[in-house]
């Protein structure tokens, strides 16, 4: 079997695979960091979104071995030590997660759209960026009001770089 | 009000594991030397099943067992169940075909499962599956549920003549005939409520384990009830005794119904984890999804709504035809008779009504109970009724609802319910004040010179939730009781464990019954646990469905924390060395009244385990109490929903620009949750009434089966929401709740729809109005204008 190496979350990491592993898999299965999910099969509903090398990507639609020598950042990367993202700290304030199933992709979406977009966001901006994001519980309401803040609360604290690496 | 107590707009105590991904879902979970199942499944909607070669597939790297229906069926397991005895007009009981957890002889929808392969892992079971071959002999099928009762349609159970299941009905039929002969208009509609496939972002899974040194099961589970889970894999399918059997449902990624229901896949789990000696974990995938959960609505209706000449309603008549799949489902058969006719009389006095319900089996997924179950149907059928009524009379639809509102309570209806509580009226105009509708005709011809249609919907509808007294279920014909449990355990230090026999996926019980304990008890909410969706943790439980959680659920919660307090009363009267009757229990504190003597609940709980300072023969040691709460009637949450829409009618597309929803949902605890339930409930219902429809072509494949072909709303297909609340406490349970969490997706399709037949003016337009449909529907105005002009 073909071996792999990546930075996931700040640590090296390196396994023998089977060559159509997915990055999902990968994470989810080799590394045990379960908090990226798997929704549907086909691209679709973004609950397995995890940035490489500072960009949003679907993990389900990757395989693991393209991402030989990646840095990539999952949901359990995002806060740093027991201070939470303030992406992370926007949804819990604006009540925008239920289940909690589509939320670590949500909030990585949301942290890539703040990286391109900027912290100044307008509803309907939000609102087509989360094309590739699907929520069957809020109505996305607050998702997009979550956004919306944490954008602003990413500008104060200066987070936008943070959140790209 | 506390900063955390009932009212409180608490942000969630769950959120941290969801928001850092620490949640805990059954496919997270992993135990030493798992294994994993794949499903082959039958590619045909109708078929039986012969020779099934297996030798190739045993052979393939990896496998560790490869079992097939005919292995199954010699396990002498027990089949799944309909729990819910709905009888005919004739009396008799409903069809009730067996429905084996891998099939046997015949494959009855697409997505049958006929064989299993349990290997290392689970690419290595979908290679092997692969080498299965299956000797199909096709038959013909049926979808249409307007064709299955119809002569020389295929037969698909021995059971089921005609693959009806129950003719049934309710009402009175003479009086319902005589309002109509006597009516001075009569209003009728024809609909078909579309098919709709649940779609909770998490799909369904399961892990089996199985030990046997103690000859015991745990199995986790997505599963919105896991005690109900325990009892039909146990007592009806017989894998093992109830105490033998523990059931798990972690963090569970939405439900809206469909995890209420015992599948096939549970209990294949289960059995192959027997067999082969190790775990057994699957988990869908979307497209299985698709093809396994129970799918939702699915009814072909003609209604009648009778008018006398002041426009005051005098009668309904309702016929429906019910699609409930290959098999009947958990609790497939209440969902069109009893969740469904008992609220035709919607928020309005109709003094008769009369329903028939044919339901029939088909080639497709089962459908049993979606966010509402029954009711949207119900909203449905009155909402659209009621607006098309005022159109036909040139009335504005207000006015001819508040003409036949309720007003007077308790109010029984024609159809069995009896309405407790509500004020319609006050909804209603507290929704068109919010919402401007006075300004609406300025905004509909401002959107014409821009070339748009603007219409305005409402949908005045009433729900029955809280499910449910037991004994009326029971009359009715359930196999369960609907009380629901619960128990307070107070810790030595203070700190208190609350187990409910509730489970939240989605919902947010950790924080709003912590937000009751907190309160009750005066301790900060930090300081309180929920337990709940363990079998082995928690007493039986009924489990979380029909916005049950809050008005059931927190009932039982509130009759065990009456119980701590009168025994702490007892304790702290010991302590104080005053009388029992002397006792006050207020912020925390028990003190004597009229004195400066108190002791505060953390330390009366310490006290409670020590035992040193009250007579153990009298009082028991220690701070623990349970409970059963049985509802004395369904709540009747109520509210009304407008929608404005704009169409451009050179694409058809519809878009909604402004929603306001005032609901009454009695007594809330935590309004930010509630607004939440709202917009999510609304979302599904837009995505009933816009974008999203189950199609099966005449040979029973599924031809919307995955998000590609499947419209799931998205964040961009949705407005914002107004959303706010009258409040009349429900008078039947202690906290004066009525439950929220369906309302959205039972007001909103008929609200949409209302609004778009207001923009487009013609009434001849089925769910979901895609762009291609009201465009369609646009041409025929136009043409009709045209040739009569």
């Amino acid at each position: 079997m073909p071996t792999v190496s990546m930075t996931v979350n700040g640590k090296q990491v390196k396994a023998d695979i089977d060559p159509r592993t997915l990055l999902v898999q990968f994470l989810r299965e080799n590394l045990r960091l379960t908090g990226t999910h798997v929704g549907c099969d086909t691209s679709q509903c973004g609950a397995c979104v995890v940035h490489v090398n500072g960009k949003a990507i679907k993990s389900c639609t990757a395989l693991a071995l393209g991402m030989d020598g990646a840095e990539v950042t999952t949901i359990e990367g995002l806060a740093s030590g027991s201070q939470l993202h303030p992406m992370q700290e926007a949804f819990r304030e604006n009540h925008g997660l239920q289940c909690g199933f589509c939320t670590p992709g949500m909030i990585m979406t949301a942290v890539d759209i703040v990286r391109r977009k900027g912290h100044d966001l307008e509803e309907k901006l939000i609102r087509e960026e989360l094309e590739g994001n699907i929520c069957r519980c809020t109505g996305y309401h607050n998702i997009v009001k979550a956004i919306g803040a944490g954008a602003k609360a990413m500008a104060k604290e200066g987070s936008t770089q943070q959140a790209a690496e | 009000m506390s900063a955390t107590g009932i009212g409180a707009a608490v942000r969630r105590k769950e959120d941290f594991r969801f928001i850092t991904g620490k949640g805990q879902y059954t496919d997270d979970i992993s135990r030493p030397g798992q294994t994993s199942i794949y499903f082959l499944r039958s590619p045909h909607a109708h078929a039986r099943i012969g020779k099934i070669d297996t030798a190739a597939a045993a052979a393939m790297p990896g496998v560790v067992a490869v079992l097939t229906g005919a292995e199954f069926a010699e396990s002498k397991l027990g089949s799944l169940i309909c729990g819910w005895t709905v009888l005919s007009k004739d009396g008799s009981p409903m069809k009730m075909a067996p429905h084996p957890a891998l099939a046997h002889g015949k494959a009855n929808h697409v997505g049958d499962g006929v064989a299993v392969v349990i290997a290392e892992t689970l690419a290595q079971a979908k290679d092997a599956a692969e080498r299965i071959v299956v000797d199909y002999e096709v038959l013909p099928a049926v979808v249409d549920p307007m064709k299955a009762a119809a002569r020389g349609a295929p037969q698909i159970h021995d059971v089921a003549p005609d693959n009806t299941i129950y003719n049934w009905h309710i009402g009175d039929p003479e009086a319902t005939a005589a309002a109509f002969r006597n009516a001075s208009h009569v209003t009728t509609l024809e609909f078909v409520n579309n098919r709709l496939v649940p779609n909770p972002m998490e799909p369904r899974a399961a892990l089996a384990e199985y030990d046997p040194g103690t000859e015991s099961f745990t199995l986790w589970n997505t599963t919105q009830n896991p005690h109900v889970a325990r009892l039909v894999i146990s007592a009806f399918v017989g894998m093992a005794p109830e105490h033998k059997l523990r059931v798990i449902a972690p963090d569970v990624g939405g439900g809206f119904g469909s995890k209420i229901f015992i599948y096939p896949e549970e209990v294949v789990c289960l059995w192959a984890a027997r067999k082969v000696g190790r775990p057994v974990k699957w988990t869908a995938d979307r497209s299985e999804a698709f093809l396994t959960d129970a799918h939702g609505r699915d009814h072909v209706t003609k209604a009648q709504l009778a008018l006398d000449r002041e426009g005051r309603i005098t009668g309904l008549k309702v016929h429906t035809t019910a699609n409930l799949g290959a098999y009947m489902s958990t609790f497939s058969s209440a969902v069109p008779t009893f969740l469904y006719a008992p609220l035709l009389s919607g928020q309005y006095a109709i003094p008769h009504i009369y329903c028939e319900v044919d339901a029939v089996y088909t080639n497709t997924v089962p459908v049993d109970a979606y966010r509402g179950a029954g009711r949207p149907e119900a909203a449905y059928v009155v909402e659209r009724l009621v607006e098309v009524a005022a159109r036909e009379l040139n009335m504005e639809p207000a006015t001819l609802r508040k003409k036949n509102f309720v007003r007077t309570f308790p109010y029984q209806t024609s159809v069995a319910s009896l309405y407790d509580t509500g004020d319609f009226e006050a909804s209603l105009n507290k929704a068109m004040k919010i919402h401007d509708v006075e300004g609406f005709g300025r905004r509909k011809r401002e959107a014409e010179r821009r070339g748009r249609l603007r219409g305005l919907g409402f949908s005045a509808y009433i729900e029955a939730c809280g499910v449910a007294p037991s004994s009326l279920v029971g009359q009715l014909g359930a196999g369960v009781g609907l009380w629901e449990s619960a128990e307070i355990r107070v810790n030595p230090t203070g700190t208190v464990e609350l187990l409910t026999g509730t489970h939240q996926h989605g919902q947010g019980h950790e924080t709003t019954f912590a937000q009751v304990v907190s309160e009750r008890l005066g301790i900060p909410i930090e300081n309180v646990t929920v337990v709940h969706g363990d079998t082995d943790k928690v007493q039986f439980g009924m489990g979380t469905y029909g916005s049950r959680s809050g008005a059931v659920g927190l009932s039982a919660v509130v009759k065990a924390l009456d119980k701590v307090e009168n025994k702490a009363k007892k304790i702290a009267a010991h302590l104080l060395e005053a009388a029992e009757g002397d006792i006050v229990f207020r912020d925390g504190k028990f003190s004597v009244t009229g004195t400066d003597k108190s002791v505060a609940f953390a330390d009366l709980a310490l006290q409670a385990y020590v035992a040193h300072k009250f007579p153990t023969a009298e009082i028991e040691p220690g701070l623990k109490e349970g409970a059963f709460y049985d509802p004395t009637n369904f709540t009747f949450p109520a509210g009304c929903h407008i929608c404005e829409v704009e169409i451009d009618p050179a694409t058809g597309e519809t878009q909604i620009v402004a929603w306001t929803a005032v609901d009454d949902f009695g007594t809330v605890i935590n309004p930010m949750i509630v607004e939440g339930q709202v917009h999510g409930g609304v979302a599904q219902g837009v995505g009933q009434a816009l974008y999203e429809h189950t199609v099966y072509d005449d040979r029973g494949q599924l031809m919307t089966g995955s998000y590609m072909d499947y419209a799931m709303p998205r964040a961009e297909n949705l407005p914002s929401l107004k959303v706010d609340t009258t409040v009349t406490k429900c008078p039947g349970n202690p906290l004066g709740i009525k439950g929220c969490g369906e309302a959205g997706a039972i007001a909103a399709p008929a609200a949409v729809m209302n609004a778009i037949t207001d923009a487009i003016g013609t009434e001849k337009i089925e769910m979901p109005a895609t762009p291609q449909s009201v465009w369609a529907a646009i041409q025929s105005v136009n043409n009709n204008r045209r040739a009569a002009e």
